[in-house]
């Protein structure tokens, strides 16, 4: 019999702002400890929250990127737990009333391999359903190295503002799980709201995780702690799936827990049971008027929004007759959306499926060798398009631009200079390839009998050599055309 | 000097008649003498003190003084002042201290008053008597062996004592009015949101308020000018209009009309009180004033819901004082809960602990409905008795507290006994509304006992403080009970 994998993430994305989120202090990661931690961070007596109205928009922003409803008035409440990285013994939290409600991410789905992987290998798209967003400030850091039996405490993150996305159980693999927490990673930057930066910590995952037979009641749930990479997130939900079917098959029951994943082993581990969690004596807390959106403030927010990658990826397909396969990875982030929209701006609509073919080729091959991302790219859309341009009037040839692009990205400069400089400008003059062509087949009478009598495979043989008499110059096409019209005598 | 209006010590300043110097001196000096005897200071630094009238000298010099500029105040121990001690009459805070000043007293720093000291304070704010402060309990002017009321008991007796010109208090559930009572004093907490909370030590967030106490309704009035203001570090201080809460002082009471709430002359009062408010009343009568009987339905839950209420926002907001990074930490522990479980049993005193674990217990789950929520209902329904109320009447008068000062021990068996003494105060803090306390008589003496001021409270609907204040002072005008000093000094 077989198991279904069911599947819920709590996402915790920390907001772009300067400051904290209920006070002043700087949010920038990577200070020295506790140089950011001002009166409020460090909950001095007396000290009081001031709500940061940037985290307000942001969470707005994302709110209306997922066509949520967003709460005209939402309320934070206090979490109660005692922790030393946690200055005033609670979290100011939203509970009941979140400011943003339900809304929805349609994800594509590249099967992953592995014992959790959906049935089919084909791609395919879903939609993940969003329970709900609130915002949240972060604690601090416990640090336990270094301090010799002790516990250093830095609270430069203590107040740092969150965004804790909560989805409902609607995935139901490995790889639908990392392509939701993907498209929500790429979508948290495309707003521009989180930078995304999961070393650091700007976005980390918690994966419910339980599994249960087709149709049947959904299963005992064990929740991996602060993922912080897609890859540890599918080792972790596989061997969790694994864990949880040998133990039921096994006769055992799984017990609700907190899990934390160790990349080293592979393994999940239970940090605590469900016996030990906390009661935290939500409340709303009194030091904060509740938070009311005027429709005003939405207005403004929602002029801010871009072009979103759904409809961005939906247009690619209409109206520049693009695959799904090249309109999902031009919209896997707005830096290479926004490069490839500037790119067919400077080449005309008609040539976009050769950006799309270079981005997604040339251009992030070239990006994965140096290690760089989009942003850091060192060619301008303006340099790749006059290139492109060269290639659609077919000035150059694809190993001229092969060329072309390699000198572009190590010492810039103009395509067009380059294919003067280079002398990469193609033959395409319908004469001189005619002469060439005949010149190689009166060289080669025997080879061209054989061609004739049914050695198709010959042709490749007559293409190099006719390139090789034009100094990889003519027209591949052309040549092509006029070797075939020849030969076939 | 020691009987002079805060008006009248100003002019004096000014007139160059005495100088700040001199007057704190004389204070300074009647601290040291009778400071022993009544414990109203928890500290005093001559030499911070000093400092400040010579700087106000120097402003009544310049010509830059304001109203009250060189005039010696006591702050209530709850207010952070830059580097005075600040405990909040703990344990835990013994050391404390504070980094950063309170709105309030860079409200008084700013206007050139002068910061006698720090008076002394139920622990946290959580007593009627003062018998709850770690530094040990204040003694009543008008008799020693009884109690000044509590919690802001160190500023009334201070106020009533001579000790300062005049005092700051907080009041959550009566802490300005029933001392102010108990002591023979004025005192008044203003509307909701009217004084910054920022740097005042949280008890209950949601109905803790900052006010002055003095000894007249005009000394208030010039207090309050000060301290009141919007503030954006508090988010629930109200932005409003600066208003001068002198203004209205002299307004005849003709056609004011009086609300008498039938339910705080029933079963409870003492005979002694209700003489001498029948007495206060009938001299309204004869200002001019019209007298309307009302209804607070709703009142006789004021109590049992301010006691969910209030301890469960005083569980969470006590929960920073964990011993981690500021405040008392136990010598002796063995792990982390240890350290906190210690820390917090020593660092706290009984009813500080008592209402802590009231607090935790209503917002425990399976509890939070029945109490916490519950009780936030039967709020709104005491807020709108006052509402239909002030439909009826301008202002509405009654006693402070049901009886005189009580001997110190006497109810310290018996929280409950202890906790009615707030039982005409603490509606008024449940609703936000501004109420004050004036002298209006005593008790007869018995058994060789003298007898003990008498205080009227006077509530107001929201922002009525101006109206209030000319009702105090109009009364004051035709009576003298505010001008009497307790003799034993």
């Amino acid at each position: 019999m077989t198991w279904e994998i069911v599947i819920g993430l709590e996402v915790h994305a920390q907001l772009s702002t300067r400051s904290k989120i209920f006070s002043g202090a700087s949010a920038a990661f990577g200070a020295e400890p506790n140089t950011q931690a001002d009166a409020v961070s460090i909950a001095l007596p007396g000290v009081l929250p001031v709500l940061n109205k940037g985290a307000v928009e942001r969470a707005i922003k994302f709110g209306l990127a997922v066509g949520a409803h967003i709460a005209p008035r939402s309320v934070f409440a206090r979490k109660n737990y005692f922790y030393p990285d946690l200055p005033k013994g609670y979290q100011i939290s939203q509970f009941d009333l979140p400011v943003v409600g339900q809304g929805a991410l349609t994800i594509q789905i590249e099967p992953l391999s592995g014992p959790s992987t959906g049935s089919g290998l084909q791609p395919y798209e879903k939609v993940v359903r969003i329970t709900r967003a609130h915002l949240e400030e972060d604690a601090g850091k416990s640090l336990h190295e270094d301090f010799h039996g002790m516990t250093g405490i830095d609270l430069n993150r203590a107040g740092t503002p969150l965004l804790e996305i909560v989805s409902e159980p609607d995935m139901r693999s490995a790889a639908e799980a990392v392509a939701y927490a993907k498209a929500l990673h790429s979508l948290v930057r495309w707003i521009g709201i989180c930078d995304g930066n999961m070393q650091e910590g700007s976005f980390r995952c918690d994966v419910n995780v339980s599994v249960r037979r087709p149709g049947a009641e959904l299963g005992t749930r064990r929740e991996i702690k602060n993922l912080n990479s897609f890859k540890f997130m599918q080792q972790a939900i596989d061997y969790e799936v694994q864990w949880q079917i040998d133990t039921l098959e096994n006769g055992g029951k799984i017990q609700q827990a907190t899990i934390l994943f160790n990349p080293d082993t592979g393994e999940t581990r239970a940090m605590r049971s469900k016996e030990d969690a906390h009661d935290y004596r939500y409340f709303p807390d009194p030091d904060l008027l509740p938070l009311d959106i005027t429709p005003a403030l939405l207005e403004q927010v929602r002029a801010t929004l871009p072009e979103l990658p759904q409809a961005k990826r939906n247009r690619y397909i209409g109206e520049y007759a693009l695959t799904a396969y090249d309109a999902n990875n031009l919209t896997a982030s707005r830096e290479m959306a926004d490069f490839f929209d500037m790119c067919v701006t400077a080449v005309g609509p008609s040539n976009a499926k050769l950006c799309a073919n270079w981005l997604i080729g040339e251009v992030s091959a070239q990006l994965n060798r140096d290690a760089l991302d989009m942003a850091q790219c060192p060619i301008t859309a303006q340099q790749l398009g006059g290139m492109l341009l060269r290639i659609a009037d077919n000035t150059i040839s694809n190993s001229g631009a092969k060329e072309v692009f390699r000198t572009l990205w190590a010492d810039g400069g103009d395509a067009d200079m380059i294919i003067e400089a280079k002398g990469l400008k193609q033959v395409s003059d319908s004469g001189a390839i005619e002469a060439l062509v005949d010149g190689i087949i009166a060289d080669n009478a025997d080879k061209v009998a054989v061609y004739r009598s049914g050695k198709d495979k010959l042709f490749g043989f007559f293409v190099g050599l006719a390139m090789k008499a034009s100094k990889g110059k003519a027209n591949p096409a052309q040549l092509n055309e006029v070797l075939k019209r020849k030969l076939g005598g | 000097m020691l009987n002079s209006s805060l008006q009248q010590l100003g002019s004096a300043l000014r007139a160059g008649n005495i100088s700040s110097v001199e007057l704190t001196q004389l204070y300074l000096d009647r601290i040291a003498a009778l400071n022993p005897t009544l414990n109203a200071y928890i500290t005093t630094s001559a030499a911070t003190s000093l400092a400040q009238a010579r700087a106000a000298d120097a402003r009544l010099a310049d010509g830059t003084a304001q109203t009250l500029t060189g005039i010696p105040i006591a702050q209530k121990d709850i207010f952070c002042a830059k580097g005075w001690r600040t405990t909040c009459g703990s344990k835990m805070l013994e050391n404390f201290i504070a980094p950063y000043d309170a709105h309030v007293i860079a409200q008084f720093d700013n206007a050139g008053a002068v910061n006698l000291g720090k008076t002394n304070m139920d622990e946290f704010a959580m007593g009627s008597s003062n018998e709850t402060s770690y530094f040990g309990a204040v003694k009543n002017p008008w008799d020693t062996a009884r109690v000044p009321g509590g919690s802001s008991g160190g500023s009334a007796c201070a106020v009533a004592a001579r000790l300062c010109a005049a005092a700051t208090g907080t009041d959550t559930g009566g802490s300005i009015r029933q001392p102010a009572a108990l002591c023979g004093i004025s005192g008044i907490k203003p509307t909701y949101g009217t004084v910054s909370r920022y740097g005042m030590i949280a008890f209950a967030s949601s109905l803790d308020q900052a006010g002055p106490m003095a000894r007249s309704a005009e000394d208030l009035a010039l207090l309050l000018n000060t301290m009141t203001g919007f503030d954006e570090r508090d988010s629930t201080s109200l932005q409003r209009d600066k208003e001068d809460y002198a203004r209205d002082l002299n307004k005849p009471l003709a056609g004011l009309r009086v609300g008498l709430p039938k339910e705080f002359f029933a079963e409870g009062l003492s005979g002694d009180v209700g003489k001498a408010v029948e007495t206060a009343i009938a001299e309204y009568k004869k200002l001019g004033a019209s007298i309307v009987d009302i209804s607070l339905p709703n009142s006789k839950l004021a109590v049992p819901v301010y006691y969910v209420l209030a301890p469960a926002e005083a569980s969470s907001n006590l929960s920073r004082f964990d011993g981690v990074r500021y405040g008392y930490r136990a010598p002796d522990y063995t792990d982390l809960a240890d350290m906190y479980e210690k820390s917090r049993a020593q660092g706290f005193g009984a009813e500080v602990k008592r209402r802590i674990m009231i607090g935790t217990y209503v917002l425990s789950h399976g509890y939070y409905d029945a109490y916490y929520l519950q009780a936030q209902k039967i709020r709104r329904l005491i807020a709108q008795d006052f509402t239909d109320a002030f439909k009826q009447c301008d202002i509405i008068i009654g006693p402070t507290s049901p009886s005189t000062a009580f001997k110190l021990g006497e109810k310290g068996d018996d929280p409950v006994q202890m906790y009615l003494s707030d039982i005409y105060t603490i509606a008024v803090n449940l609703a936000g509304l501004p109420g004050m306390s004036i002298p209006c008589g005593f008790g007869a003496p018995n058994n060789g006992n003298p007898g003990m001021p008498v205080g009227l409270q006077i509530i107001g609907n929201y922002f009525a403080e101006a109206q209030m204040l000319n009702a105090a002072h109009q009364y004051q005008r035709a009576t003298d009970w505010h001008s009497l000093a307790p003799q034993v000094l």
